[in-house]
């Protein structure tokens, strides 16, 4: 108990001294997961609309695999980026492992099929109609689909927010293709796991916090546009 | 708020993300970078946090640390993902080079293992001098035994000492496997009152938080030594040579040696390692 | 003046929409089938049928929501796909469901959604929602959002979010289907005379014959994918072509006149000459529809008008007589057509006979009264 206490003490005071090392992490993490988030965005809302909205052979087979990648393990998906990146594997010329890009493809991978999933099922979740009143007021394609967007714009910032807080929280990936390089490939979590295997648990403690209580922030702001948009 | 304005905003947190990028991350991919794959319980020691900002300064390389088992550093080596390797396996190593995948090899530093275990110490290893010895007790009396089982150094180090003595523990029930590094070994061994073979530099930095004591020391079988080796470039086109061997250089420099013989001297009141370059 | 009469005269003779060969098929087996149908302007075409007899199949393949289809469709006498983009043909339409379908902003902005996707500029679309707003009496809900709405307010904005497109063709789709009966009433109400007002080109599907006829200028009866009979109204009502189409539509008698008395809520309303008492309110000059349900008529073979208590007496000649099981269907001309239900026993009694002369005779307050609003000059005269 008096561990957790000092952590959370030691969170307090490298927070307000704006500690440098911590800063960086801070952000970086922040950057890497963003970046991360806001490509899987655009993939997953666009491949989710594609597939909500078009009747194909082997749709079904497709959604399932798209349900199934929302819980795909980051471990998996890092070591599989790692065996692609490495100098000797097929993308080995790019030489970007052990470096943020790097990350911010894994984790890329790891939330597009969770905003694809969640996209994809509250495009479904819209009256069946909807689609054909929108083209019947003269609307094309395009505009359809950016109305129906905005129709199922909760249940998609709720998919921001699965996103985001997926790969924010991950550490399997990062550490796998990022290498927990300190002052550049570092993250909250993989800092968190080094650590605390360094025996330093005030620290870890308080990376934890910072971590939760930035997960806990992203969301706070989400949500408060979320139910300001219900109750409008 | 509407929906327009929250992806405007999420916009501008994104433009303004890429500007940080540029900021930070420029030329870290190129040339001057190099790929160092070390082991856990030295990058736990933070014996290279003060190393590689010197020489990053002095040479203006950019090293990237990848801390993983000693095999694994290895192994990446052998595929020629990494330009240099600080490990602490002596035969891997020999194999390593004389297979061709590794040149330039050098005694940097050393320390030793010690066994560790709970000041009960029910094993009795206390009483002896030697590893293979305190392993038998261990064995006999059916106390519990925390291995690594990474292929790291020390994992290596143990399996040779219960080789000596030819014995197989795997399988046991005294015997568990916990696949972390050194520093997650030592503290499931303090919570289980176990024994485990560690690395003294590790110890040392994480005494504070456990409740271990060093039983056996002093053995020469448990001379822990860390060399450092490139990766041929001749076999892998990719690797940086000239990076490595300014590398290689600098930690056999007199001015690194000099700051590993007084590095934990003020923390621990003890030294973590030893220079080795000057002894051969 | 003369150009308003020529563009008139020019309307009249190409028809808005022209439908040839149209198909739809769906698993196999047709769910459309028109070889042919046209539509003017300014015509309100009703399409009446069961449930799955292709109203909404052919409404929606008209607005080019529904694919593959196989025909062809002309706008203006110029063939869709060829002379006009698809986009372009689907933008002079507006489709309307029985679910208002508005989407999650305020009720402002549905009304507006038509004319943003046109990007039409932003003070047109003002005063065009403002319009249209009024128009369906639903202004002071502006700001508010749909979720809040009651089912009719819901089908007002609806409608206002069609009208403010001001399409050349406006087809609904059972607008009020989903309606309690109250709010049916007045917005068929209102409806009847923005239509009136704005004379705009409608094609409606509705199952309901009496919105039909009190909207609609022309109806069309569908059954499994096909048109039955198109004519107006009071023809398909009272002449149906076969016998599906009478039990689907033509089970009472209904009848157009004008009102030329009014005493104590009765009414003399003129029918082809004829003059019928009914119970109900219109004003004097109105023209109204008279619906006789077919049970309320009886018939005696007696022509003395006298022996009969009933106000509404005539003498007409049998047309046509259908068993249906216990009851037998007459259907005989008094000058206008009309329909009673005769039991077997008085059938015999009488001893009845196509081209026999009877006497029919039913009651004021056995009619039902519809007041259909012509002219919009009357309801502004009334309210002076």
């Amino acid at each position: 108990m008096d561990l957790i206490l000092e952590g959370i003490k030691k969170a307090f005071c490298l927070i307000f001294t704006l500690d440098y090392e911590v800063l960086k992490i801070l952000l970086l993490s922040l950057r890497v997961s963003g970046t991360a988030t806001l490509i899987s965005l655009f993939f997953g809302i666009f491949i989710g609309i594609i597939v909500a909205l078009s009747r194909f052979p082997g749709r079904r087979i497709v959604v399932t695999l798209i349900n199934t990648g929302m819980g795909l393990p980051p471990v998996v998906v890092g070591l599989f980026v790692t065996i692609f990146l490495w100098r000797s594997g097929p993308l080995g010329f790019l030489g970007i492992l052990y470096t943020p890009t790097a990350m911010i493809i894994a984790q890329t991978i790891i939330a597009t099929p969770i905003v694809m999933g969640i996209t994809l099922a509250a495009i479904q979740h819209l009256p069946e109609k909807l689609r054909l009143q929108i083209l019947a007021l003269g609307a094309t394609h395009l505009q359809m689909v950016w109305i129906m967007i905005k129709e199922a714009k909760l249940p998609l910032l709720a998919g921001v927010m699965a996103g985001f807080g997926g790969v924010i929280s991950e550490v399997g990936a990062s550490i796998m293709v990022g290498g927990n390089i300190k002052g550049y490939t570092r993250v909250l979590t993989t800092a968190t796991v080094m650590e605390t295997s360094r025996g330093n648990f005030d620290i870890a403690i308080a990376l934890g916090v910072i971590l939760l209580a930035l997960a806990y922030l992203v969301n706070l702001i989400l949500t408060q546009i979320q139910q300001r948009e219900r109750l409008r | 708020m509407k929906f327009g304005n929250v992806v405007k905003i999420l916009l501008y947190c994104y433009i303004l993300g890429i500007l940080l990028w540029f900021e930070t991350s420029e030329a870290k991919t190129g040339p001057k970078s190099i790929l160092l794959a070390t082991t856990t319980s030295l990058r736990d020691s933070g014996l290279l946090d003060l190393l590689i900002p010197i020489f990053e300064k002095k040479r203006g390389y950019f090293v990237k640390t990848i801390a993983v088992g000693s095999g694994q550093a290895m192994a990446m080596g052998m595929k020629g993902e990494v330009d240099v390797l600080l490990v602490h396996s002596p035969d891997a190593e020999k194999k390593f080079i004389s297979e061709g995948y590794g040149i330039n090899r050098k005694i940097v530093m050393y320390n030793d293992f010690v066994i560790v275990g709970p000041f009960e110490d029910p094993a009795k290893t206390k009483e002896v001098k030697l590893a293979s010895e305190a392993f038998k007790r261990i064995a006999m009396t059916g106390a519990l035994f925390l291995s690594r089982s990474d292929h790291s150094g020390t994992h290596i180090k143990e399996m040779e000492i219960w080789k000596s003595i030819s014995m197989n523990p795997e399988g046991k029930k005294w015997y568990h496997e916990t696949g972390l590094g050194m520093g997650e070994t030592l503290h499931v061994s303090d919570e289980k009152r176990g024994y485990t073979l560690s690395d003294r530099g590790t110890y040392l930095a994480l005494k504070k938080s456990l409740g271990l004591e060093i039983l056996v020391q002093g053995d020469p079988n448990l001379l822990n030594v860390y060399h450092i080796i490139e990766v041929n470039p001749a076999r892998w086109p990719k690797v940086n040579e000239a990076g490595a061997k300014a590398f290689v250089e600098f930690m056999i420099s007199m001015e690194v040696q000099q700051l590993i013989k007084t590095f934990g001297l003020n923390q621990y009141g003890s030294f973590l390692f030893l220079p080795g370059a000057e002894r051969k | 003046m003369r150009d308003e009469e020529r563009r008139e005269n020019e309307e009249g003779s190409i028809p808005i929409l022209e439908v040839r060969n149209l198909k739809v098929e769906k698993g196999g087996s047709m769910i459309l089938n028109i070889p042919f149908l046209q539509l003017y302007g300014k015509e309100i075409l009703s399409l009446i049928g069961p449930n799955g007899s292709g109203k909404t199949t052919l409404l929606q393949t008209l607005s080019l929501l529904l694919s593959p289809f196989q025909g062809e469709i002309f706008f203006r006498g110029k063939k869709v796909g060829d002379c006009y983009s698809f986009l372009e043909y689907r933008r002079k339409l507006a489709l309307l469901f029985q679910e208002p379908l508005l989407f999650n902003t305020t009720v402002f902005n549905n009304v507006a959604s038509g004319l943003k996707i046109r990007g039409i500029k932003r003070n047109e679309i003002e005063t065009r929602v403002e319009e249209n707003l009024k128009r369906f009496g639903i202004d002071h809900l502006r700001d508010r959002s749909p979720k809040t709405l009651s089912g009719g307010e819901a089908q007002r904005v609806n409608l206002a979010r069609a009208f403010a497109i001001q399409p050349e063709v406006l087809l609904l789709d059972e607008p009020f289907a989903s309606l309690d009966p109250p709010t049916r009433e007045s917005l068929i109400e209102d409806l009847a005379s923005i239509l009136q007002q704005t004379r705009m080109t409608v094609i409606l599907a509705t199952h309901d014959r009496m919105e039909a006829l009190r909207l609609s200028t022309r109806m069309a009866v569908m059954k499994d994918g096909e048109i039955l009979q198109t004519g107006p109204p009071e023809e398909v009502v009272n002449r149906p072509m076969n016998e599906w189409i009478a039990s689907f539509v033509g089970t009472e008698t209904i009848l157009s006149g004008r009102v030329i008395k009014k005493e104590e809520g009765t009414l003399l309303v003129a029918v082809e000459g004829e003059e019928i008492e009914a119970v109900g309110d219109a004003g004097v000059g109105e023209k109204v529809i008279l619906c006789i349900r077919p049970e309320s008529v009886t018939l005696s073979i007696s022509t003395a008008r006298e022996t009969i208590s009933a106000r509404n007496v005539f003498i007409g000649r049998i047309e046509e007589i259908h068993s249906m099981g216990f009851y037998h269907k007459v259907r005989m001309n008094c000058g206008f057509p009309l329909v009673a239900y005769i039991t077997r026993t008085s059938m015999e009694n009488l001893s009845l006979k196509v081209g026999r002369e009877v006497t029919a005779s039913f009651k004021a307050t056995s009619l039902h009264v519809i007041r259909q609003k012509e002219d919009q000059g009357i309801e502004r005269l009334k309210i002076k």
